[in-house]
């Protein structure tokens, strides 16, 4: 990543999206850039702290980054804020009025769309933004297209004074492919200029702004009309004419090589127009746009005819064999299979879902908290929602950040008289805990709730790759920064210092102690942990283990710690004294996966897990 | 678009899928190629599934490889390769790891581990080559060169030379690791051999 500056420009590069946007940014004179991590949006602002004369951000959330965002426009500057598409939820309050007041130095916002959830708890469509904000909206299709977006959302974002959504999805974001970059061109600041009217959104002024803001989407409009980012590639096969954004654009080129296609780079306000004008050319339209039917409700309430999501599905993604066969059910042809598949049906595998690593921190708390019998857990967003995995199926709820805890407020306030025994505990990590766990918090207190919280601080952003926050003591740059204290903030929002523990969360005993005390306490308690996750370079490796195949009794504890180094070698039926048949599992462990943390050391009878002679064993940390 | 080669590259998380496919695609652009490379690696560390499209030619329009489309599948694991042979067009090859990396579910007793997965692909008539990389690797010293070791064995089935993809390879680690050149060389040349050994005694 490094590498890429270094390169002379112009020259053409192997670029994901991210790292084509990075360097379109760059190449524009952005000053200020924030983003808050989340996949698949994070390397964005990861690439653009290799750039040098721009100043780049983690925010502690969407919200705040898109307010720094705003705020440098407001100064003059160019502006970037990116995140994926659940972000742009906590960034909504601002973006709706950014809106009325509108940009002064150009302002691009990045949102990233999971479509086909490789990594969200949902699968929105971004593009409604667009329409609910009255703002303009562009969607490549590839890196290169990615790159160049973002030079004329800012041309687009300076001429009209409007911030522009450069809306993505996992399908650019992480794909590679060639891009043709250039060279930066400095952008100065304008400088602030005082206007009350425009940048201070009282109703008085804001109402002002109201009317000014439909007349600009008018003038988007008319400008999406003569863009360049909406242009028709020609073809012969007239049966069928396509409308297509985004990703989807590649594969109709892919599908349909020979049918003629209308490609919207700017998408919204949607050039019906130039639609109009495509739609007469063709004997049928099929809108091939990924989720909702946003672009087909909006052509066909300007009267003209299209197919959509009758044929198309509104989950997931539109590749060739999902747009081929759909397309011969609508030209009324025998659907294609893949005939020169070798093999027709996939084969029955078993699942491989995502687990905790190899001695991670969480591992313990889960196999912990699954033994405290009578809870309901609120769970929380990161690695550790994947403690609702096997075998710990430790989580009962979880839905957005920072939501375990007023999740589990609600769960204490509403629970049933038959659930009047149950002790409430909520799950949240240390970067969530800032990006919106802490007023949860507050409410619990201020309102006296009954939860027990485990705050699980690993020391970085563990599931987008180990991104720092307020909580590691360093930035965006790895620079050291002022590092928060958890326990004073903890306090400061209530908490009394009696309920608030730092444990060792490879303290097996010590852990299950201080979770029954607090669960059984009927006031706010906080359950502080603090071990690194085993990806980053604070983590330090311990001699591994191995178990000693003579002295393993079959017990299967060392089994239910869920450690994916830890596996079953050999199953036996046995009959117990009293008569019920039970199973013996044997393990082993993985000794160049084991990372020597011993959590599986107290949960064996025997005491058959020794330290192994040294192996060659393998780093996960990347050098 | 027959002009297009795709290589589907499949693993567990931590495996290095996505490096050997970003090696490929190095050597693939080297010879002037257009290039699209993709994955699903929502959770890549977390001992998931990962796959990795690669398609190059003269001009690459969908990064996403269809069932049916790919030229090779490179498994580095077994039941990967397994998991996603039907991507495979006919006349294709599967070149895989005999490495079989169990998952929680299946160590846990909830699912169980296909028995011959190479056996199980063969049976529809696809053309597989199986090998143990990571015995490879071990002989060498060290498990990581198995990632060198799977693009030797697949280098003979590409459409350039292997020379090529070697000189990436090695390009990669005469940058941030010159140490590691001649060991990944062997690697790379371990791999390749083996593979021509196996051959004739399949066919």
């Amino acid at each position: 990543m490094a590498g890429i500056q270094a390169v002379a420009a112009p020259a053409r590069m192997l670029l994901s999206g991210n790292e084509a946007i990075a360097r379109g940014v760059w190449e524009s004179g952005v000053r200020v850039a924030s983003a808050y991590p989340g996949t698949p949006a994070t390397e964005m602002l990861e690439n653009l702290s290799h750039y040098p004369d721009l100043y780049a951000e983690w925010s502690v959330n969407e919200k705040v980054a898109l307010e720094v965002a705003i705020g440098a426009s407001i100064a003059g500057s160019r502006s970037f804020c990116a995140m994926k598409h659940v972000g742009l939820n906590v960034a909504a309050d601002a973006l709706m009025t950014l809106t009325l007041t509108g940009a002064a130095g150009g302002l691009v916002i990045a949102v990233a769309d999971d479509v086909g959830l490789s990594s969200s708890q949902n699968e929105q469509d971004s593009r409604y933004w667009g329409r609910f904000a009255h703002l303009p909206l562009m969607e490549p299709a590839d890196s290169q297209e990615a790159y160049d977006m973002v030079a004329t959302a800012y041309a687009v974002s300076e001429q009209f004074q409007v911030p522009v959504i450069l809306r993505l999805t996992t399908r650019i974001c992480h794909v590679k492919a060639m891009v043709s970059v250039g060279k930066r061109v400095p952008h100065d600041s304008a400088g602030f200029v005082k206007n009350p009217r425009r940048w201070v959104m009282t109703p008085g002024f804001a109402r002002d702004r109201i009317a000014l803001m439909f007349e600009r989407e008018e003038q988007l409009r008319a400008a999406a009309e003569k863009s360049p980012l909406n242009f028709i590639a020609a073809g012969r096969d007239r049966r069928v004419g396509y409308i297509a954004s985004g990703p989807a654009w590649m594969h109709v080129q892919e599908a349909f090589p020979g049918a003629p296609a209308l490609k919207l780079g700017f998408s919204y306000p949607a050039p019906i127009g130039k639609i109009r004008a495509f739609a007469r050319t063709v004997d049928q339209l099929l809108v091939v746009e990924e989720l909702e039917p946003l672009l087909e409700n909006e052509i066909k309430a300007a009267g003209i005819a299209c197919h959509g999501k009758d044929l198309l599905p509104r989950q997931g993604e539109l590749p060739p064999e999902v747009l081929r066969p759909a397309v011969a059910r609508l030209l009324g042809e025998v659907p294609p299979g893949t005939p020169a598949t070798a093999r027709l049906e996939p084969a029955q595998v078993f699942p491989r879902p995502p687990t905790l690593c190899g001695g991670c921190p969480h591992l313990g708390i889960y196999y912990t908290v699954a033994r405290i019998p009578n809870t309901i857990v609120a769970g929380d967003i990161g690695c550790y929602t994947l403690g609702s995995g096997h075998p710990w199926n430790a989580l009962d709820a979880v839905v957005c950040m920072g939501a375990s805890m007023g999740m589990a407020l609600g769960l204490d306030k509403g629970r049933a008289e038959t659930d009047k025994g149950k002790k409430i505990l909520a799950v949240i990590g240390d970067s969530t805990f800032m990006h919106m766990g802490m007023q949860g918090l507050l409410d619990i207190t201020y309102n006296r709730g009954n939860v027990t919280i485990l705050l699980l601080d690993n020391r970085t952003v563990g599931m987008t790759g180990g991104q720092d926050n307020p909580g590691t003591g360093r930035n965006l740059y790895g620079t050291p920064a002022p590092k928060v204290d958890f326990v004073k903030i903890c306090e400061a929002l209530g908490v009394r210092p009696e309920r608030i523990r730092k444990v060792d969360p490879y303290q097996l005993p010590v852990l299950f102690k201080a979770l029954r005390e607090e669960t059984l306490i009927a006031e706010p308690s906080v359950i502080i942990t603090d071990r690194p996750c085993v990806l980053i370079g604070e983590f330090k490796r311990q001699p591994s283990y191995r178990v000693d195949p003579d002295k393993c009794s079959g017990c299967g504890g060392c089994v239910d710690i869920g450690c994916p180094a830890i596996s079953v070698v050999r199953r036996e039926k046995v009959a117990r004294r009293t008569g019920k048949e039970a199973t013996l599992e044997f393990a082993a462990i993985e000794t160049a996966a084991c990372t020597g943390c011993g959590l599986c050391l107290s949960p064996c009878a025997p005491k058959a897990i020794v330290v192994a002679t040294p192996v060659q064993a393998i780093n996960f940390v990347k050098s | 678009m027959s002009n297009v080669t795709n290589i589907l590259v499949a693993g567990v998380g931590g495996q290095g899928v996505m490096t050997a496919t970003e090696i490929l695609a190095e050597a693939a652009i080297s010879l002037g190629h257009d290039v699209k490379k993709t994955e699903v690696a929502g959770m890549s560390q977390r001992g998931g599934v990962v796959t990795s499209h690669l398609r190059f030619g003269l001009k690459v329009l969908s990064p996403k490889i269809a069932p049916g489309e790919a030229d090779i599948i490179v498994g580095f694991e077994s039941a990967e390769a397994l998991r996603w042979s039907h991507y495979l067009k006919q006349g294709g090859i599967v070149l895989m790891n005999t490495a079989r990396l169990e998952p929680p579910v299946v160590s846990g007793g909830l699912y169980s581990y296909p028995c011959d997965p190479a056996a199980q692909i063969r049976a529809s008539c696809i053309e597989v080559i199986a090998f143990d990389a990571m015995a490879i690797a071990k002989q060498l010293g060290d498990l990581r060169l198995g990632n060198s070791v799977m693009l030797g064995a697949i280098a003979d089935y590409l459409p350039f030379p292997a020379e090529v993809l070697l000189e990436s390879i090695l390009g990669r680690f005469k940058a941030r690791k010159p140490e590691m050149v001649e060991l990944n060389r062997r690697a790379f040349t371990a791999g390749r051999d083996t593979i021509a050994n196996l051959v004739p005694a399949e066919a």
